[in-house]
């Protein structure tokens, strides 16, 4: 399975990403964002960071880069995408996913781990996790909120695509505690919480290895088990 | 050659919660600043503009799809356009 880690000048966690991606035993490699060619990837994540160090808003100017062209066109073929904190503040400015994130309610910028619950498991990231389970995952963020008009936020809900949801604490006041979101077609999927980060034993923390593996086996059973 | 020298104004939409606004309201308050209520904080851009089309009118529509398409959010930014001639 093929895996596309973007790099934009400012991502700074597209190394855990790939490495991560590789320990559930994708072919991952990286693109420059400058490149439209996604290299025939089966699967794209958008790594965390600060791209274009976040001027104007974070995610702002790197929604215009080449690579979100073929992003895009990857997503509308129904390809896999995952945006991991700075992804999903990028995902969210290139309209691929509804809503925004902004500051944190407290002002601070957030590095510790956290209590999510996984809702939906209808995405490629999720597909491996029973539903409701709850597991401990780092955020690191100054931009975290999710925030979205009323009706955009009732209807992610309905549909259920709040993909994850902070339990215990809300630590940046996103809307409804949200932590993650999927797109309409459920292959796009956007996260604060970095599960690059908890996905091996040396780190004391592996279900997030899940988020990768759910990857590896749907792209799996889709390709009839070659690879 | 028209020139303009515009200024935008971004500022998180009124329905927003805006903590950073409500801190410098605070802060104003610690410091003995009475009154103060409402404190909203946003970005302000300012640049210079050359059109062929020496309408005002001209340079506002093109600031404006500037605003729409990156300089303000929509979900979360309202922002408004102040266009002068530059002599």
């Amino acid at each position: 399975m093929r895996l596309a880690v973007i790099r934009f000048p400012g991502s700074n966690c597209d190394a855990d990403t790939l490495r991560a991606a590789r320990a559930a035993g994708a072919t991952a490699y990286y693109v420059w964002h400058r490149s439209a060619d996604l290299q025939h990837a089966d699967a794209v994540v958008i790594p965390g960071g600060f791209a274009y160090g976040d001027y104007l808003r974070a995610g702002a100017i790197a929604r215009f880069s080449p690579v979100l062209g073929a992003v895009r066109e990857h997503a509308r073929a129904g390809g896999p995408v995952l945006g991991i904190c700075n992804g999903f503040q990028v995902l969210c400015e290139a309209g691929l996913l509804p809503g925004a994130l902004v500051r944190n309610v407290n002002l601070t910028f957030l590095s510790r781990p956290v209590r999510v619950r996984v809702e939906a498991v209808d995405t490629p990231f999720t597909s491996g996790f029973r539903p409701g389970t709850i597991f401990r995952v780092p955020i690191a963020h100054g931009q975290g909120r999710y925030v979205a008009p009323p009706e955009v936020l009732a209807e992610l809900e309905a549909t259920g695509r709040v993909v994850l949801r902070y339990v215990g604490e809300n630590p940046n006041g996103s809307m409804n505690a949200v932590a993650g979101i999927a797109a309409e077609g459920r292959n796009v999927v956007g996260m604060m919480p970095h599960p690059e980060r908890a996905a091996s034993v040396l780190l004391g923390e592996t279900t997030s290895a899940l988020v990768f593996e759910s990857l590896m086996r749907r792209l799996e059973v889709f390709e009839g088990g070659t690879r | 050659m028209a020139h303009f020298d515009v200024e935008v104004r971004v500022m998180p939409r009124a329905s927003l919660l805006d903590p950073q606004g409500q801190a410098v309201e605070h802060a104003l308050e610690a410091l003995g600043f009475r009154g103060v209520t409402t404190v909203r904080v946003g970005r302000a851009l300012s640049l210079h503009l050359e059109l062929e089309d020496g309408d005002p009118a001209a340079a506002e529509a093109q600031v404006r799809r500037m605003c729409e398409h990156v300089l303000a959010n929509p979900v979360t930014e309202d922002f408004s356009i102040a266009v002068r001639e530059a002599t």
